[in-house]
């Protein structure tokens, strides 16, 4: 479909303007980061709503999937996010960020799915429509040789008045103020 | 042939700035004003210089006279700073400069960057002092031994010599970054505007300021919009308006209450929903508002138009003018180069007959409300001899190209006209293009 290719050029578009305004003189810019966000909210809604077009037999993907309608409509972006967030982030210059980027995102994924437990270290593929949108790369981060993935604990990974851009939902732009 | 306004024929005048293609960031115009009587015209860069320029008038008594505006004064307004507590740098551009009227010889503008505004102080000195009694002429200091008599200094004529002081600095009063500074009519206060607060100041008084517009919520996440422009009202020293991101306006009264987050008015159109797209609500942010002179009409500039509001309707504008509405097929890839994101101002002419905005491979547009023609205008070197007249320029939409015309995929979007401005009194205009400045004159002025 030809939206839905559009859509998702138009949000991977998003994502590296966001990351570019990360190293941009005099900072962040609210008025662009908003404008982004609200592109790739549009975006990732019509990229959503045609995918569930194309794939209505995924039942079984009934856990992640509902998350679309649900109360919280960023919750479902969480999925493709973290992986474009771990491949942007790990060209950035930062070498730190691309591991707690992922850890992050990680966890924010266990608190807010009911169906998962944190401790959970392996996302199971629960079927074509939950798996990673084709046109992002895996969504684990690389470890280093000897470290391990750890389940974080719930909560202590809320940004809150954090002041760098190290979580990307469509919401959290504006809080990296 | 007759432009706006009747018989307007707009001639090349002057440009100012390097011949260079290769254009030093530094040097990229950022805001440019003129003064309430037009005689001066200021400029403001990427890197903090604020250039103001004098208008010298040949054969002022003559109906055609040529007006020449030459370098009056030159000086750094803005240095870059950092914000150790946010690791952030902080740029040196101005993003706006305006004028205080004038109260006695001296000249006063505000000049802003995205943190600190200054208030600048241009005076002129063509005498100096001589015959001091205890030092010579070069400085050094006599010999009091050798002082047998007293003298009366005298001051005797010197080449004009333009200095530039900071008079005041008014800091650390917003946490995002300013777009807008205005003067109120009072000529006692100003507002300065970030993305989500206004605050009012006293001329006299740099550690204080009352917020009087807040829209920051409560929890971040919730934020849906941000103020693009602020303006005071040229004559009502209690209101004032400003923009926002999602294409509305607000009147506030400052006589309402302290804070005025309360709106008196909201001036606002509803969408079209057949032009709904991924970016509409990117080109629906209004990047500009500017009143009327004579205080009945505000006119607002969003990505593709002008629209001009009438201060007793809010429901819609009254006159809707399109800038360059060939460009709404190409919103994607103006996304992707990030030329969506330009902010254009915009301006009235002195009498708010007729109104000028920028677009893009340096055309600017004029609007003359009156006569309903409009007409796009190119700044370019190739135009630039002396009194040549401006050929009107036509964008080519689709189908067979007439001769001419340009097509819509060979504009240059590098050559974007964001700035700018109008003689309040004669048919002046200063435009200017990434690093060049181009007065344009009306041929019979």
């Amino acid at each position: 479909m030809e939206v839905n290719i559009e859509a998702k050029r138009i949000l991977a578009v998003s994502i590296s303007k966001l990351y570019a305004s990360r190293t941009q003189r005099g900072g962040l810019r609210l008025h662009r980061s908003l404008l982004l966000s609200l592109v790739m909210r549009s975006a990732r809604d019509i990229y959503h709503a045609s995918r569930e077009c194309e794939a209505p037999s995924e039942a079984q993907s009934a856990p992640e999937e509902p998350m679309d309608t649900g109360s919280s409509p960023e919750e479902a972006s969480r999925q493709p996010e973290p992986q474009l967030a771990t491949s942007g982030a790990e060209t950035c210059s930062d070498s730190e960020e691309p591991a707690s980027d992922a850890e992050e995102y990680d966890c924010e994924i266990a608190e807010d799915k009911e169906n998962l437990s944190p401790a959970r270290q392996s996302r199971k593929r629960r079927g074509k429509a939950s798996a990673a949108p084709d046109f992002l790369p895996s969504k684990r981060a690389r470890l280093e040789p000897g470290e391990e993935r750890h389940a974080a604990p719930l909560g202590s990974c809320r940004a809150g008045a954090g002041d760098s851009l190290t979580t990307l939902s469509l919401n959290r732009v504006i809080p990296a103020f | 042939m007759a432009g706006p306004g009747g018989d307007m024929q707009w001639c090349f005048s002057q440009v100012k700035g390097a011949i260079d293609d290769d254009v030093a960031e530094a040097d990229i115009i950022s805001t440019v004003e003129f003064n309430h009587t037009g005689e001066l015209l200021a400029t403001g860069d990427k890197g903090g210089r604020v250039v103001i320029f004098q208008q010298e008038i040949e054969n002022k008594n003559q109906p055609q006279f040529r007006s020449e505006y030459n370098v009056y004064s030159t000086f750094q307004s803005h240095e870059p700073e950092f914000d150790y507590l946010k690791s952030l740098e902080i740029e040196e551009k101005i993003n706006k400069i305006r004028w205080l009227p004038q109260k006695n010889a001296a000249q006063f503008l505000l000049s802003t960057n995205d943190k600190t505004i200054k208030l600048w102080k241009i005076s002129e000195r063509d005498k100096r002092p001589e015959g001091y009694n205890l030092k010579e002429d070069d400085g050094r200091y006599k010999d009091p031994n050798s002082i047998t008599s007293l003298q009366v200094p005298v001051l005797i004529p010197m080449d004009l010599m333009v200095e530039a002081s900071p008079r005041r600095v008014f800091a650390n009063a917003h946490t995002y970054h300013i777009n807008s500074v205005s003067v109120n009519s009072d000529n006692e206060t100003y507002l300065s505007a970030d993305d989500l607060r206004i605050n009012l100041w006293h001329l006299e008084i740099t550690d204080r300021s009352f917020n009087i517009v807040d829209i920051k919520p409560a929890n971040m996440e919730e934020l849906t919009e941000v103020i693009t422009a602020a303006e005071f009202h040229p004559h009502q020293c209690n209101t004032f308006v400003y923009s926002s991101s999602k294409g509305t306006i607000r009147l506030c009264d400052m006589r309402a209450s302290a804070l005025c987050d309360k709106h008196s008015k909201l001036f606002e159109e509803p969408e079209n929903p057949s032009n709904r797209s991924f970016f509409s609500e990117i080109i629906s942010s209004i990047s500009d508002v500017k009143f009327s002179h004579n205080g009945r009409y505000m006119m607002t500039r969003d990505y593709l138009s002008v629209k001009i509001w009438d201060l007793n309707m809010e429901n819609r504008p009254v006159e809707t003018y399109q800038v360059h509405e060939y460009l709404r097929s190409k919103l994607c890839s103006l996304y992707e180069n990030d030329c969506i994101f330009d902010k254009f101002e915009c301006c009235w002419n002195g009498n708010d007959s007729v109104v000028m905005t920028g677009s893009y491979n340096n055309f600017f547009r004029m609007f003359d409300r009156g006569h309903r023609r409009d007409i796009t205008l190119e700044a370019s070197r190739e135009n630039s001899k002396p009194m040549q007249v401006l050929k009107p320029r036509k964008v080519c939409t689709g189908g067979k190209r007439k001769k001419d015309e340009i097509s819509v995929d060979s504009l240059d979007f590098n050559k974007k006209i964001l700035h700018t401005a109008w003689h309040p009194q004669d048919n002046i205009i200063a435009v200017a293009t990434t690093n060049n400045l181009y007065i344009f004159q009306d041929k019979v002025n």
